[in-house]
């Protein structure tokens, strides 16, 4: 069951530099960039444990942060990176700006880059918004999660926090079940994890899973035992009410019967399987509280670890590449 | 291309530089080392040993990576940017002496970002600077407290060392040809 063999970088497969001046989406990256990403995100994980958190690196770049949908995680996370290589960051959230006045995107942006920001991190309901944006924008674009898309940070992350536990990607199982549908966290992983050669299985109700799902390299299943049997790792994607029009299931009650993850499903694992959620859980729907709460549980981890591997994504885009060179 | 320092030539200036520790510090108590990555790191680490064959004691050692403190950061509008590495200081330099170890000094610029990287983990009693060759051309007022070889050389020229950790080899070279990358 091992995958291709591109395990870890080496000095041979080592690169310097990414290719895009954006980061749009794992589907554009190739895996010694991903590697490169999560190497230097080990290097900007030692900062957060200095008595001084902040290196000069990003001074005199100012960073927006333009985010149409609610989010704590995310914009905080990226807010503390921006910081901690001292950027100049600044917030715009949609319901404060002239959005609700009817402005669109692009008219958003193109005033926005008339003040020479650096960087625009960019949250948006729809997918493809980011891409978009890096059309008609001259500042670099970081997507931080565009509707049922990518958001390629949080897969950066997951990734950082399972070679953190694991040494390595590939050869690994990775169970992820959840809302397969309308997960940009799925999507973006599915991209990372195969590229590095990991084994993976999505779960989820029959209809929530995507009907093309298996051109993207995985092995999708309505069977959670079988999904979960022998997993290293058993990532959970959270039920997203507020995406669904219709019903998808029965109720939430009958979801965690089925789906959920409680410890007696959690015992088919590995012993030493870790479990991983990308926020916000809905504790009795995808997750037990005693599952999230448990020795196995990264999910803290994850949310320290999303700081490092957003400061090396602003570190390495910041070059500012203006055209795709290869190295 | 002139070998100016072979292994037997490194080895001996390293000792010299312990027994000069020891007596400008008068013992080893509160000092720790720290290397500039990569190769400080490995002259840090045997002056350690060095220290401890001398004075029966272990001095702190540590690595120093000042990719993120270096002042042609992002003035290159295009390009890679450089590699950034770990760094890994695991004592407290406040109220230590530090003794900071690169293999070449030249422009200062290396050295100006690291003081200003160490001054980041703490206040240390005071920084002393030990390097294996001091080539010249300083373009900023600094100076070592421990040199292992001056070495007069023409700005086209480039020095390079090598150590059997991260080059499997051993010697410190002088050739024509301007440095490549970086300002040393």
């Amino acid at each position: 069951m091992s995958g291709p063999v591109i395990a870890r970088v080496d000095e041979t497969l080592a690169v310097t530099s990414l290719r895009s001046k954006n980061l749009l989406g794992i589907a554009d990256l190739a895996p010694e960039e991903i590697s490169l990403i999560l190497d230097t995100a080990e290097a900007m994980k030692e900062i957060g444990s200095r008595p001084i958190k902040k290196v000069p690196a990003l001074r005199g770049k100012t960073v927006v942060n333009l985010f149409y949908e609610p989010s704590t995680r995310t914009r905080t996370s990226f807010e503390i990176a921006e910081k901690r290589l001292s950027a100049d960051t600044l917030n715009i959230a949609s319901v404060s700006s002239s959005v609700v006045k009817g402005e669109t995107l692009a008219d958003t942006a193109l005033n926005i880059e008339a003040m020479q920001p650096d960087m625009i991190v960019l949250r948006h309901p729809s997918s493809g918004a980011c891409h978009l944006l890096s059309r008609v924008c001259r500042s670099a674009i970081i997507n931080a999660g565009d509707g049922m898309h990518e958001h390629p940070t949080q897969a950066l992350l997951d990734a950082f926090t399972i070679r953190e536990r694991k040494k390595q990607l590939a050869g690994l199982k990775v169970a992820i079940v959840g809302d397969l549908l309308h997960s940009r966290v799925l999507r973006s992983n599915i991209h990372l994890l195969t590229k590095m050669g990991a084994d993976v299985w999505v779960c989820g109700p029959p209809t929530l899973i995507p009907t093309d799902i298996a051109r993207f390299g995985v092995h999708a299943t309505s069977a959670i035992d079988e999904a979960v049997a022998d997993a290293d790792v058993v990532m959970l994607l959270r039920i997203q009410l507020e995406r669904m029009e219709g019903a998808f299931f029965p109720s939430l009650r009958e979801y965690f019967n089925v789906f959920g993850m409680t410890e007696a499903r959690l015992r088919r694992a590995k012993p030493d399987a870790i479990i991983m959620h990308p926020g916000p859980m809905n504790r009795g729907v995808e997750i037990a509280s005693e599952v999230a709460d448990g020795p196995y549980s990264v999910i803290l981890d994850q949310v320290a670890n999303g700081v490092a591997v957003r400061m090396a994504v602003l570190y390495l885009l910041a070059g500012g590449a203006e055209h795709e060179t290869a190295t | 291309m002139p070998v100016v320092m072979d292994a037997d030539r490194i080895a001996r200036t390293l000792t010299r530089i312990a027994h000069e520790i020891v007596e400008r510090n008068r013992g080893v108590e509160d000092l720790a080392l720290v290397g500039v990555r990569t190769r400080g790191v490995h002259l840090a680490r045997r002056l350690a040993r060095s220290l401890r064959e001398i004075t029966g004691h272990d001095v702190p050692t540590g690595a120093l990576d000042i990719t993120l403190y270096r002042d042609d950061l992002m003035r290159h509008t295009v390009g890679p940017q450089p590699l950034v590495r770990r760094t890994e200081i695991p004592f407290s330099i406040d109220n230590r002496k530090i003794l900071l170890v690169d293999d070449v000094l030249y422009t200062g610029r290396t050295t100006r970002a690291a003081l200003d990287a160490l001054i980041d983990f703490g206040r240390p009693l005071g920084i002393q600077l030990i390097v294996l060759v001091d080539r010249g051309h300083r373009e900023l007022p600094i100076k070592a407290d421990y040199v292992g070889k001056n070495l007069p050389t023409s700005a086209e020229e480039s020095v390079q060392v090598r150590l059997q950790e991260s080059d499997d080899r051993e010697e410190v070279i002088l050739s024509a040809g301007a440095e490549e990358g970086g300002a040393a």
